[in-house]
Formats: structure tokens, sequence, C-alpha cells
């Protein structure tokens, strides 16, 4: 039926959830963390679509799960960078090492 | 599984998407590595296409490639960017990461290389929008206003959390 088979779109997933994964557990930047993690939300995307039309059963629920996970993630960006902001004003600094007030 | 333009297009789409992370992983500044990933959200619409999902993929890039990319823009310059991430240290630390995901890769790969679902034949491809708006204005009534509720809530407290420490400053004068 189809030329691509399933495995390729969930193993194209994984890949970027991996990266996604190894960057925000890596990079110092705290931007950088914040968007490797709406990497990984876009992998999960990917998964869902997937499903919608490779599953047992097609249908359109995943597209419209992938859309509220969408809205969600826009929300989680904008409500994160206003931390990030706060955080820099009295810290100055975005390096998540430094960000350490809670340690202790 | 024969070669075809389908196959093309998904492993072109899947190569692009892939440098654009590398490319976020390995680049020095940080304003190229949110640029380099703006190529890999277009590369995801792409598949979104591919899987006849053409108003998730409008909305991939409408979301993702145009305003979480600018947001985040704005974030790196309104704080310090000039200075680039080396990592002072933490070799080991970075190795071990590395075998964990790769670990985590290897256990998920096992478990779908040869996924083979049999699925029935889709009409997701026909009047796509359509169905997504029918779908959400029925079915998912409840959550598509509780959506909003989330949206309207995270505007709000962006705001406030923002605009703190303005207000306290102006309170002390």
């Amino acid at each position: 039926m189809s030329s691509v088979p399933v495995s390729a779109y969930l193993t194209l997933a994984l890949i970027l959830f991996c990266i996604g994964l190894y960057g925000a557990l890596t990079k110092r930047n705290t931007v950088i963390v914040l968007i490797s993690v709406e990497l990984m939300l876009n992998a999960v995307n990917i998964n869902l679509v997937a499903f919608s039309k490779y599953g047992m059963i097609p249908s359109i629920t995943g597209q419209v799960f992938a859309l509220f996970a969408m809205a969600v993630a826009a929300a989680e960006a904008a409500v994160g960078l206003a931390i990030l902001i706060a955080l820099y004003r009295n810290r100055k600094t975005v390096n998540i090492d430094e960000i350490n007030s809670m340690k202790n | 599984m024969t070669f075809s333009g389908e196959l093309l297009a998904f492993i072109i789409l899947a190569i692009t998407a892939v440098i654009g992370g590398v490319l976020l992983l390995n680049l020095n500044k940080v304003v190229h590595m949110v640029v380099a990933l703006i190529l890999t959200f277009v590369s995801i619409a792409g598949i979104f296409v591919m899987l006849s999902a053409e108003f998730v993929a409008v909305v991939q890039i409408l979301i993702y490639a145009g305003s979480i990319t600018i947001i985040m823009l704005f974030g790196i310059m309104l704080t310090r960017h000039r200075e680039t991430t080396e990592a002072k240290g933490g070799g080991l630390r970075k190795i071990l990461l590395l075998l964990g995901v790769l670990g985590f890769a290897f256990a998920v790969y096992i478990g779908i290389y040869n996924l083979d679902l049999n699925p029935q034949e889709s009409t997701l491809h026909v009047n796509n929008v359509e169905q997504i708006g029918m779908a959400l204005y029925t079915k998912y009534i409840i959550p598509f206003e509780l959506t909003s509720v989330v949206l309207l809530v995270a505007l709000i407290g962006a705001i406030v959390l923002a605009k703190k420490d303005d207000e306290k400053e102006a309170n002390k004068e």
C-alpha cells in the first residue's frame, strides 16, 4: 500500500527525540534547553500523526491530539521564556549551572 | 519495499531534519543553533504532509517555525548571548549521558524496527481540514474550550512573571 513503512516514521521520531533529550541534558544555555524540549514534543507529534494514519484503525484523533499538544507546547514556551527573563533580571545569567539557588 | 517518489521524499526530509538536530548540538553560537532548528521544524512539516495531515503541517510551520523560534530568538537577544556555550569540564558526564541516551534509543528501536500493524485504508487525505474541524467542534469540544483557558492562563502568567520586578521597583520609589 505505502512504500514507507510505519517503523521508518517511528525511527525518525526516535532519532529526533534522542537529539532533543541529549541537548536538553547537556547544553548550558537555558534557551537551548527550552528549545530542545520543544524538539522532543515535536518528535512525539510525529508519532501521533504517524499512528493516526498507519495505526490499526486510521482515525483523525491522532491529528487532533497533535494539535492540542502544539497548543500546550506554545503555552509552555511562553511561560518558560517569561521565567527565564525574570531569572535573568535577578541573577544576570542564563547559564544553567549557575542557577542553583534551590541547591543546599 | 520498492523505491518510489514517496520514499525519496521521506529520505530527503528525514535527513534534513536530522541534520538540523545535529547542527543544534554542534554549533557554537546560540543564535545559529535556533536558526538550525528551523530546518528541522520545516522538514517535520513536510513529514506531516506525507502522513496526510495537511492542517497539522500548516500549524507546525505557523507555531514552531514561526512563533516559537522567533520568541526563542527574542529570549536570546534579551539575555546575554555573546558568550559561546563552551562546556568547561564535564567530559565524563557528557559521555555517560551519551551512553544513556544511546541505550534508550536502542531499547526503543528494538521495539519498533519491524513493527507492522496492517492498517486499513485511511481516508484522512480527503477533506483533511474539514474532518479536523468536525472532530474538534463535536467530539472534542470540551478539551478544545479548555485549551483556550490554558492559553489565557499562560498569557497572563507570562505577563505577570515578566513584569514582577518592575512593580517592586515602582513600589520602592
